[in-house]
């Protein structure tokens, strides 16, 4: 047992979900490839769409894995960093747009 | 980014028995990682013999105008190794009687063999069906006497295959040197203007893409498409077929990924993309290699290693295409390379 939550080595081991629910690791590892295929959007379009959402969901075992995806597609640095802002953009986006609540709130209950 | 190789500045890896060990040793020895030989057994593939002769394969010297980060052959301007006339005289003698359709040229920068045209001029009298040269491109921009190389290479009508890491310069410079991006475009644009690389055009001109780190090539395809969008739209340039090529385990590469830590992860990498279908295809099946001084080998990387083909014909002298045909062939870990994904091969994915 590691003595950190997060170990690097342990996203080789993603695979061995399925031996715990065989059928429920399978269905999610066929529909997460069936996700990233050619389809109306590239594969590579889709590689840095899951870039943008690994770092804000915070996975670095994503990130990790993304980054990689990214420089085997011949993905730039400048790209990865734009999708990055991108994500980033829309996570702070969400935050301040509660701030018309606030705004709201505030309004409502000054005189 | 050195501008010298492992040998001259005389780094531990230089010694292929180091490399060797390292490779036979480590994630392989304790088993956290399997043998290429039992993995490969695995499919009934083991011992791995040759298929029917294809390619014929000549390094005629390690001496290049560059110094690349990942080069398998650590060849740079202060190597010495040149193939003489008296080697290629009995390449010759093979060239004119071998079954395969194919002839390769490599180095090092080949054109930097002073006898390289006269070698090129005869063997082009065999009437070789594809005859490749391997060029770095900007050997073509670096000094006056290469400036007619593509006039050279049309007259023979040798089928040109250029190392191009990345249709960006940033990414091409950091793994190939200062310069090396505005050269290679350059050199690519005086191709196009003599007739290469035309869609419907006779004269071949390929590139080959290596990753530019600890990192497998992604799909050829996709990166063909990649860099013919891009190089077109930026430059102007046109060319044949993208041929996607695994960095292996070995010499500068080797270096590199020990140096970064990347060894494990990379091996790691390699062996968990392994796939058999591949193997059956490998170059080794169907390509010779031809040492400067003349020694045969399995593959171009074998060669670095120094592990001779395993056969009684040891030297291009001795020549017998079917004593040859009837060898196992000398396999380690770095093999993996050459099976990962789609496969890798001097002519790109194999699976």
């Amino acid at each position: 047992m590691a003595n950190s939550y997060y170990d690097p080595a342990d996203l080789r081991k993603f695979g061995n979900i399925t031996e715990w629910s065989e059928e429920l690791g399978t269905k999610f590892f066929e529909y997460y490839g069936k996700v990233f295929e050619e389809g109306a959007l590239s594969a590579r379009e889709k590689s840095l769409i899951a870039l943008a959402v690994a770092h804000i969901v915070k996975c670095p075992y994503c990130i990790d894995a993304y980054t990689q995806d990214g420089l085997q597609r011949g993905i730039t640095k400048e790209e990865m960093m734009e999708a990055v802002h991108a994500g980033a953009a829309i996570e702070s986006g969400a935050s301040l747009v509660h701030a018309v609540q606030m705004m709201n709130k505030h309004d409502k209950l000054s005189m | 980014m050195a501008t010298k190789s492992l040998k001259a500045r005389q780094e531990v890896l230089a010694d292929v028995n180091k490399q060797l060990n390292i490779l036979e040793n480590g994630i392989f020895a304790d088993g956290e990682l399997p043998y290429f030989r039992d993995k490969i057994a695995e499919t009934g593939n083991f011992p791995l013999r040759p298929q029917k002769l294809e390619i014929l394969q000549i390094n005629v010297g390690y001496m290049c105008n560059q110094v690349c980060e990942h080069c398998h052959v650590d060849a740079g301007p202060d190597r010495k190794e040149i193939m003489t006339r008296e080697t290629m005289e009995q390449c010759l003698k093979v060239i004119r009687k071998t079954g395969a359709h194919t002839l390769d040229l490599t180095g090092g920068a080949p054109e930097m063999n002073p006898d390289f045209r006269w070698f090129v001029e005869e063997a082009a009298k065999a009437g070789i069906q594809d005859f490749i040269v391997r060029s770095n491109l900007t050997i073509i921009r670096a000094n006056k006497k290469y400036h007619d190389l593509p006039q050279f290479f049309k007259k023979h009508n040798i089928h040109v295959v250029s190392s191009m890491p990345h249709y960006t310069r940033g990414k091409t410079d950091k793994q190939r040197g200062d310069g090396v991006f505005d050269k290679s475009i350059k050199a690519l644009q005086e191709l196009n203007a003599v007739g290469y690389g035309q869609p419907d055009g006779n004269l071949k001109l390929d590139l080959v893409y290596n990753p530019s780190g600890a990192f497998l090539p992604g799909d050829q395809a996709a990166l063909e498409q990649d860099f013919k969008k891009a190089l077109m739209e930026d430059f102007g340039i046109a060319f044949h077929n993208l041929f996607t090529i695994t960095n292996l385990p070995i010499s500068r590469f080797l270096d590199y990924l020990i140096a970064s830590e990347n060894y494990e992860d990379y091996m790691y990498a390699l062996v968990d993309a392994f796939n058999p279908t591949a193997v059956s295809n490998v170059m080794c099946t169907n390509t010779l290699s031809v040492s400067w001084d003349g020694w045969l080998y399995d593959c171009d990387f074998n060669q670095m290693l120094g592990l001779k083909n395993a056969s009684p014909v040891k030297h291009i002298k001795e020549y017998q295409e079917e004593v040859l045909q009837n060898r196992n062939i000398v396999i380690s870990q770095h093999c993996y390379g050459c099976t990962a994904g789609a496969g890798s091969s001097c002519q790109g994915t194999v699976a």
